[in-house]
């Protein structure tokens, strides 16, 4: 599949999905799981998945937590969703985490073995 | 995008490191949002600041842009998680205050203005109507918009320090006319008389309209203060940091009736209310400022808390030059003779203090949302006066 690319790279993993909105600040925790109550992704470690969800959302913090995760190794592998939005986008970009959005996210199974590669998503 | 020759050797890394993630950042953001061109904006202001949002993480990447950063406009801060020079009293730790501190290093190192405060524009720092900056403070963003007619999107913190090195933001959403243009009439048919209805307003408009441009009718009784609380209200609760107000903001007169239209009632009000003041009368803090208080407040404040003694913790914060006025006028002896304490650079959003205090009392629609998730404190909406009672008698006057 083909998107449009936030941030350049190449990564691959497993998918992890949700149909929902994810807020990094205080969504996600300091060891990459997702704490968001009622999320449908609950309890899951997003550390080395393809992470497909819908769009970003929360405080703008959130830019500045997705790096942290990376910093200390608890980001995901890629990010794949259908609407960038800023936190997730600018949060990507200084993270440097290859991020592809505008993509048809149903085509995703969770478990599935995900490449990305630019604007692509096999 | 079109960049210009300049801009395209910054993005391939011609101008070093800081430069390059900087323009990463902001060609990344205008491409998602369709700007055909950055466009120079003449100021910046950066959140981002406190130690208890950025972690060792955002203070490593802030020392990672200051050997080859430097900010290229006039750049401020936001709040930082303690008062720089009076941390002590607040109770704050050494291993914090020292983390914070290098945090504002690396801001210094940039050439950024160690302003600390929400309240640019109650500082020297008030764009002109039509003028663009960049800030990402959001209830800065809303005044700079409703209040002053200025145009700014709600940056978030890496893009406004990206914006503050190139000097530039990409042009959409709100620095354009066409994105400036109400989509939705607000009849307000209830009295908004202080500051904690200002803020209930902003809940309901936030709630019920959501992100679009509002024109509304029926507001009376402005003052800079309560159109300052109104503002972080409503971007607090998910609406546009552009409000037009008929007889109040300067853009308001110049566009027609929006088709869809709601109305603001009692019903609505009464549900803002609810939101924000938990049940009980039990009260461990009271905090005014949020946003930073201004000289006319702190006039207020000094005068209800002058020969009195509160009981329990009460904050008043504010900006650092606001509070050099309130020193030679008197209003900062007054207010710490009563037991309060008057702190700047700081508020108890951005501050570590969870588990420090149970039930707050505050003026400020915005921190009762914000208080309950960071600092999961249970809250109270007031008056100043009624706010300054409760912290005189030890619990919540009604």
């Amino acid at each position: 599949m083909k998107g449009r690319v936030v941030f350049k790279g190449s990564a691959e993993g497993e998918a992890l999905v949700s149909k929902q909105a994810i807020s990094f600040y205080g969504g996600v925790d300091d060891n990459g799981v997702v704490v968001a109550k009622d999320h449908d992704l609950e309890g899951k470690d997003i550390t080395g998945k393809v992470l497909v969800f819908t769009t970003g959302t929360g405080s703008t913090v959130g830019s500045w937590s997705l790096y942290r995760l990376k910093k200390t190794g608890h980001a995901p592998a890629a990010l794949v969703c259908e609407e960038a939005e800023t936190v997730v986008a600018v949060g990507a970009i200084v993270a440097e985490i290859p991020m592809v959005d505008k993509i048809d996210i149903s085509q995703i199974k969770n478990g599935q073995k995900v490449k990305v590669d630019g604007d692509t998503v096999e | 995008m079109h960049l210009t020759a300049d801009e395209e050797k910054m993005l391939a890394g011609e101008n070093g490191y800081a430069a390059q993630k900087s323009m990463q950042i902001l060609t990344g953001l205008g491409d998602i949002y369709g700007a055909d061109s950055l466009i120079p904006v003449s100021s910046v202001q950066v959140a981002g600041v406190s130690y208890h949002n950025l972690g060792d993480a955002g203070l490593e990447f802030l020392e990672k842009l200051s050997p080859s950063g430097k900010v290229s406009v006039m750049t401020m801060l936001n709040p930082a998680g303690m008062d720089l020079k009076d941390w002590k009293k607040m109770k704050i730790e050494k291993a914090f205050a020292d983390k914070q501190n290098a945090v504002i290093d690396a801001y210094r190192k940039l050439g950024v203005r160690i302003t600390c405060t929400c309240t640019p524009y109650l500082v020297g720092f008030k764009p002109e109507l039509g003028e663009h900056v960049a800030w990402s403070e959001s209830s800065a963003v809303a005044y700079a918009n409703t209040v002053l007619g200025a145009r700014t999107n709600r940056e978030g913190g890496p893009s406004a320090l990206a914006a503050a090195i190139v000097g530039k933001t990409p042009n959409y959403g709100l620095h354009l006319d066409e994105e400036r243009v109400p989509e939705v009439f607000v009849g307000v048919k209830v009295l908004v008389k202080n500051t904690p209805d200002y803020g209930a307003l902003g809940y309901c408009i936030g709630k019920i309209v959501g992100n679009k441009v509002t024109l509304i009718k029926g507001v009376k009784n402005q003052t800079s203060d309560r159109l300052k609380s109104f503002g972080a209200s409503v971007v607090t609760y998910g609406g546009s940091p552009l409000q037009h107000m008929v007889g109040v903001t300067p853009e308001a007169e110049k566009h027609e009736m929006p088709k869809e239209k709601v109305e603001i009632g009692e019903k609505e009000f009464k549900e803002a209310f609810d939101f924000m003041k938990d049940e009980g009368t039990d009260l461990d803090f009271v905090s005014l400022g949020c946003p930073h208080a201004s000289i006319e407040e702190l006039e207020l404040i000094a005068k209800k808390l002058k020969n009195k003694h509160v009981r329990i913790e009460t904050w008043i914060v504010t900006s650092r030059p606001v509070k050099m006025l309130a020193d030679q006028k008197g209003y900062t002896k007054m207010i710490e003779d009563s037991g309060a304490l008057l702190l700047c650079d700081t508020c108890m959003v951005v501050a570590p203090i969870k588990g420090r205090f149970k039930t707050v009392g505050t003026t400020s629609a915005k921190a009762c949302f914000y208080v309950r998730g960071k600092n999961k404190m249970r809250t109270r909406i007031g008056t100043i006066e009624q706010c300054l009672k409760s912290a005189v008698k030890g619990e919540w006057v009604l």
